[in-house]
């Protein structure tokens, strides 16, 4: 599916959404933003649920909203899952499916039985929503969404009323989700863990505004986010695992020209697959450390220095010979005056810690 | 004495199957509209609620009279003219009881928010269809206790009775104006019989009232 195209601007409440920006019409998009900052509105005028006076909505070859035209709620094929599932109460499980079941375009769709098994329902169809756990109303409420066949599935924070039990119970569903739909999904958070393990493409949102739109890997590392100031700031990366050796188990990873090892058999050679490196789990040396116990030392070239505060800073490195390897260095101040680095050096990073975003085979 | 009691079962059935169908359409609108004027709506259908009896039913005596527009408009619809009627006591009937089947009927709509709407209209349920199949099942308790209070309430409605409908065996002469009547002739055993007969009603349906809903909330 080609583009979605999205233009909302415009007084909702007393809230001022100015937003515009273009997603992939396929993949897992992010709409990442703090409490507070519009994601929601963003998400419900998608739907058709709030409208507001200048919209141009394009999904497709559907235009949903334009000057002239409004296509109300009940007319769009979105399958949209509330932050509290919101399934029907006078309902059982089973009879929640059918609603949607019943109401979408005739020869469309998922099968009922495949749905079912997808998240794990078989065993629920004849539950009263009020007899489910949290994650269980949760995946029925998925369920009920991908049963009305929609060409695009909205999801406001599916994990945000959840604890972490049913979280962890929920987050393999959904990168199943991921891997079998042919839809664009675009899903509301304010998690980055949730970000890097389901995401391909991200909005940030701030203030009812729109700070940066693009592939993930992108955005994360995007050193003028805000969420490069955060103490959790890490780069995310992905690389081919390129060999295994067998006798210390360690794992090599083709960072494209560069080479990560990773402690144990995390795939198959050919796999993709997503890394997490904490900024504050790197460091720079100027010459090249012989004598360390780290074995990730790569060469690397200062690309920008961003101050954060009085205190700490942040390097970006590039690495191996793709734009993609983009390293975040979180230092101090006094090492920065101590060593003098400048935009364009040459230097060492040393990785202290890699982690592996935990996520099914890496298609894309 | 049976005359009475089925002609106020045939009344109350009557009222309350129209209060059903007008009441609750009215009741959604004024759980769901935004106009500015809608309570003003609320007040004229909650009016019954304060309003005596006798002044209710002396206006629909006059609105509904031979000389009035209305009363004119009746005539060449039913072919006789409503007061002493009837047909004349369902409208007084329907007027009287409104605000006990729209309340909890509006209550009910607005307890259940926008949200499950929401998720109708979602799965493409139309407006029309969201409110059949999601709004009404939802709202059954409140439902029911409107048709409840609507059929009670009627049934022991005394004074528009007597206002509009006046005390015509086998037309208008309900239950309550039987008692009335009987006491004023010194019929006490039938006076007895029928009032006895009315508390034990009442209270039947009231239990009846709480326990099914009860049940309605829980089970499912």
């Amino acid at each position: 599916m080609s583009n979605i195209s999205v233009r909302f601007s415009g007084k909702l409440d007393e809230f001022d959404l100015d937003v515009a920006f273009d997603i992939p019409g396929q993949g897992v998009t992010a709409l990442f933003g703090q409490s507070g900052c519009g994601k929601t509105t963003v998400l419900r005028c998608l739907a058709g649920l709030d409208r507001v006076e200048n919209g141009y909505l394009c999904i497709g070859n559907h235009i949903w909203q334009d000057e002239r035209t409004f296509v109300p709620a009940h007319k769009r094929a979105v399958g949209y899952v509330f932050q509290d599932a919101n399934l029907f109460d006078h309902l059982s499980v089973k009879g929640n499916l059918q609603f949607a079941l019943k109401r979408r375009n005739k020869g469309t769709g998922a099968n009922f039985d495949d749905v079912v098994n997808l998240l794990g329902l078989s065993g629920l169809l004849d539950r009263h929503p009020d007899n489910l756990s949290g994650g269980e109303r949760q995946r029925v409420a998925i369920a009920r969404a991908l049963l009305s066949a929609p060409e695009i599935l909205l999801m406001d924070e599916p994990l945000s009323a959840l604890d972490r039990f049913s979280k962890d119970e929920i987050i393999p569903y959904l990168e199943k989700l991921s891997d079998v739909l042919s839809i664009p999904v675009v899903f509301i958070t304010h998690d980055t863990d949730e970000v890097e393990r389901l995401a391909d493409h991200m909005v940030l949102m701030e203030k009812g505004r729109i700070r940066a739109n693009g592939p993930l890997l992108d955005v994360l590392s995007d050193p003028t986010l805000f969420i490069a100031k955060s103490a959790k700031t890490a780069s995310v990366l992905e690389g081919c695992i390129s060999a295994f050796d067998q006798e210390d188990q360690l794992s090599t990873l083709d960072m494209g020209g560069a080479d990560l090892f990773v402690p144990g058999h995390v795939g198959q050679v050919g796999d993709v697959r997503r890394l997490r490196i904490a900024a504050t789990d790197v460091s720079l040396a100027v010459d090249k450390p012989s004598q360390t116990t780290i074995l990730n030392v790569l060469e690397a070239r200062i690309n920008d220095i961003h101050v954060i505060d009085g205190a700490r800073v942040n390097i970006v490195l590039s690495i191996g010979d793709r734009s993609q390897g983009r390293l975040i260095a979180r230092i101090t101040m006094r090492s920065l005056k101590l060593f003098d680095f400048q935009v364009g050096q040459s230097v060492y990073a040393q990785v202290k810690g890699v982690s592996m975003v935990e996520r099914r085979k890496g298609k894309r | 004495m049976i005359e009475p009691i089925l002609l106020t079962l045939k009344l109350a059935g009557l009222t309350t199957l129209i209060l059903m169908i007008l009441g609750t359409p009215l009741a959604w609108w004024l759980a769901r509209s935004q106009a500015w004027w809608k309570e003003a709506i609320g007040a004229i259908v909650a009016l019954p609620l304060v309003l005596p009896p006798t002044v209710l039913g002396f206006y629909l005596l006059i609105a509904l009279g031979p000389n009035s527009p209305l009363g004119q408009l009746a005539i060449s619809i039913f072919g006789h003219s409503l007061p002493f009627s009837f047909t004349g006591l369902v409208i007084g009937s329907v007027i009287y009881s409104l605000p006990f089947v729209v309340q909890p009927v509006r209550n009910a709509f607005e307890a259940m928010g926008h949200k499950p709407l929401e998720a109708a209209a979602t799965l493409r349920a139309s407006p029309l269809d969201s409110f059949f199949n999601v709004a009404l099942p939802l709202a059954r308790p409140g439902l029911l206790t409107g048709a409840v209070l609507g059929f009670a309430h009627t049934v022991g409605e005394f004074g528009v009775v007597l206002m509009i409908g006046g005390n015509i065996p086998g037309k208008t002469k309900v239950l309550s104006i039987a008692i009335y009547d009987h006491v004023e002739s010194l019929e006490w055993t039938q006076a007895h019989i029928l009032s006895a007969g009315m508390l034990v009603f009442s209270f039947c349906v009231i239990l009846i009232m709480m326990v099914s809903e009860k049940r309605m909330r829980k089970g499912r």
